[in-house]
């Protein structure tokens, strides 16, 4: 789950990282008076969840009232585009205003997984403030790690190692070792996926302050963290995944033609796949995973035909725990609900597997049942080219 | 002959009074799985299915002889039943549960190392030896004794590549599936010479998605260790970069962990790469014959 940056912020505070002071906003005016309240000149922030806010005109620093209430007004409701956010960009709700740093450097530091190790990591770089990516692929050395060893964590000797590879002049040293140690903290306590600040700032007084703040948490452990799961900000995500997310359905809307309803990760991304693989395009990610009733695969495939890109549909079942009668029950009742005009190709195997087809052939709906993959691929193919004709 | 479980394995269920575990300790006894031992705190006494019922896992290890455990345990409380069957002298241990957090993963794999035990999952429908015994949540009749092992980090995909092979006459030695969490025990680096091992597997079918480098790990690993034939199929061609695609280790961050870049390196290392589901079976079915 991914949170705001002055939600971040506020969680950055409460564990004591160097902030600048900063007030968020959802109004002009308010924005006017926040600025007032902290002194000019002011950074005015677009809150969205998408990175590269700067590159789309998000991040403005303004001098006084006007200027804050010009920045405010162009973008508080605009549709933000940013290389992340995609050609429709997101709508910004609420502003960060914040009292600008004055900056003389700027570094990057994060903590997350490292999978490969099996331990956490933290990274640190002198070139903050640009696409760290960018930077691990140009200049391998300019990233530095420190991996904490599950058993023992990370020990101060590695922040201050840290912190001295970083070349920081040498005031600057034991304020950044008790940051990383701090940042490694918040990051283990509130169970994140991924804690990075970029840009880390180095003041012209040699202070340091996190100048930009993300956090992303880990889904697994939010019922250990309400006050973290109350973060989350729905306008952030796709409707039709809100909606699907609220019946426990696994879903992630993508921009292709063919809707797809799979039991099991793997399955449905192997379906996407063989989507591709016969010349279409998939319009979703649908696992409606093991346990899924006849109501839930009602919704699943309403949500497909609700898609309006969708041209064609395909459910790929492998009955385990999932019974292929319970599916077939909750396909048929679905496409009468909704009366649906779309090519429906229906590929069952598993349990129950002769109930569920006998429950598709009995309809009267006229679904395409394929006796394996590779024929429900083919049917897929030319169903698509039907609908572009 | 299998890998990790056979005839001999005597099997242990951590929460088997609850409906979980209920229900697939009657389907595993069904498929000939020597389940010896079930335990749930409180409920010692009991019985399930015929099976004892002990309250702590090293009562049961002391009064049957049980040297594999597989967990039907709620998310919050796996972490901890994964640590307690290490300790109690249990040599392999299948975490089924989906859903524990990373953090709670990070030490118990690093205790599992050091305890020198084995851990399948978490997040993983289990394994089979088909015809000996198994000790996981598949469908046990679709499955056949033969000649092929599976890997996998997918449950229902893994399904449909065993209907394909058994469809084709290919039985299997053993399917594994390593499970779909960013932090997990076993993976194809420990399995691969297993089977390479095994004189009853003649060929092997990994079964990657994107996320992670465990899939390029292998194929390193194959390069240098393995002389069985290998078919790869990596799901996830058509996912987008920042999605997590389910599974919560299935994602794609910053530009690394693509199944284009998993395909490459196997195939670089002689592996057949299936671009499509549909043919997993049909490319084991030529490389065998």
């Amino acid at each position: 789950m991914k949170i705001h940056e002055y939600q971040a912020k506020e969680l950055f505070r409460k564990h004591g990282l160097p902030v600048a002071p900063s007030k968020p906003v959802t109004a002009v005016g308010e924005a006017v008076s926040a600025a007032d309240e902290l002194g000019y000149p002011v950074v005015v922030k677009a809150q969205i969840h998408a990175g590269g806010r700067g590159k789309g005109g998000g991040i403005a620093l303004v001098h006084d009232a006007d200027g804050v209430k010009e920045a405010a007004e162009r973008i508080l409701g605009s549709a933000l585009v940013t290389p992340q956010t995609g050609p429709e960009g997101r709508v910004v709700r609420t502003l960060l205003i914040e009292k600008a740093s004055d900056i003389a450097d700027e570094l990057y530091l994060a903590v997350t997984v490292d999978r490969a190790r099996r331990s956490i990591v933290v990274i640190a770089s002198r070139a903050g403030g640009v696409n760290i990516e960018e930077t691990a692929a140009k200049d391998p050395d300019a990233i530095l790690k420190e991996w904490a060893d599950p058993a023992i964590g990370l020990r101060p000797f590695q922040a201050h190692r840290l912190a001295r590879k970083l070349g920081l002049p040498a005031e600057a040293i034991r304020p950044a070792t008790k940051l990383i140690l701090q940042l490694y903290k918040l990051f283990c306590v509130e169970d994140c996926s991924l804690a990075e600040i970029n840009p880390l700032a180095i003041t012209s007084q040699g202070e340091l302050v996190a100048v930009d703040a993300k956090l992303n948490f880990d889904d697994n452990a939010l019922f250990r963290h309400k006050g973290t799961a109350e973060l989350r900000d729905l306008d952030e995500e796709d409707p039709l995944e809100v909606e699907a997310t609220a019946v426990n359905l696994n879903y992630i809307k993508l921009d292709g033609n063919v809707g797809c309803l799979v039991n099991g990760a793997g399955l449905a991304m192997a379906t996407m796949d063989l989507i591709d693989h016969v010349g279409a395009r998939p319009a979703n990610f649908l696992d409606v995973g093991g346990g899924a009733t006849a109501e839930m695969i009602e919704k699943g495939f309403r949500i497909l035909v609700d898609d309006p890109d969708v041209e064609a549909v395909f459910i790929n079942i492998f009955g385990g725990i999932l019974r292929c009668d319970v599916l077939a029950e909750g396909v048929v009742a679905a496409a009468k609900a909704v009366d649906v005009k779309l090519p429906v190709i229906v590929r069952l195997e598993g349990t129950n597997v002769e109930e569920g087809r006998k429950i598709l052939n009995e309809s009267g709906l006229a679904f395409g049942t394929a006796k394996d993959l590779r024929e429900a691929a083919q049917m897929v193919g030319e169903a698509v080219k039907g609908a572009v004709q | 002959m299998s890998i990790l479980i056979n005839n001999d394995t005597r099997a242990l269920v951590q929460g088997i009074t609850g409906g979980e575990g209920r229900f697939h300790t009657q389907r595993m006894l069904q498929d000939g799985t020597n389940i010896v031992a079930g335990v749930t705190p409180g409920k010692a006494g009991q019985e399930v299915e015929g099976v004892p019922v002990f309250d702590t896992v090293s009562d049961a290890v002391e009064a049957t002889g049980a040297n594999a455990s597989i967990l039907f345990v709620p998310p919050a409380f796996a972490a901890d039943a994964i640590l307690e069957a290490v300790d109690a002298g249990i040599d392999l241990v299948v975490c089924l549960t989906e859903g524990i957090p990373v953090h709670d993963m990070l030490p118990v794999r690093r205790y599992i190392d050091l305890a020198g035990a084995k851990l399948l999952g978490p997040n993983t429908p289990g394994l089979i030896s088909p015809g000996q015994s198994k000790m996981g949540v598949m469908a046990g009749y679709i499955h056949t004794p033969g000649p092929v092992g599976i890997i996998s980090r997918s449950g229902t995909l893994t399904y449909e590549v065993v209907h394909q092979l058994t469809a084709l006459g290919i039985g299997q030695s053993t399917c594994v599936g390593i499970g779909g969490d960013p932090i997990v025990g076993l993976t194809y680096k420990e399995l691969l010479p297993m089977f390479e091992a095994d004189p009853d597997t003649k060929g092997i079918v990994l079964i990657g998605e994107i996320g992670g480098s465990a899939e390029e790990e292998a194929a390193m690993l194959i390069a240098e260790q393995i002389s069985k034939p290998v078919v790869a199929f990596i799901a996830g061609q058509t996912a987008p970069p920042g999605r997590r695609m389910g599974h919560a280790g299935a994602i794609i961050t910053g530009g690394s962990g693509t199944a284009a870049a998993k395909m490459a390196a196997l195939r670089e290392v002689g592996v057949t790469v299936a671009e499509s589901p549909a043919e997993i079976g049909a490319a084991m079915a030529s490389l065998l014959n």
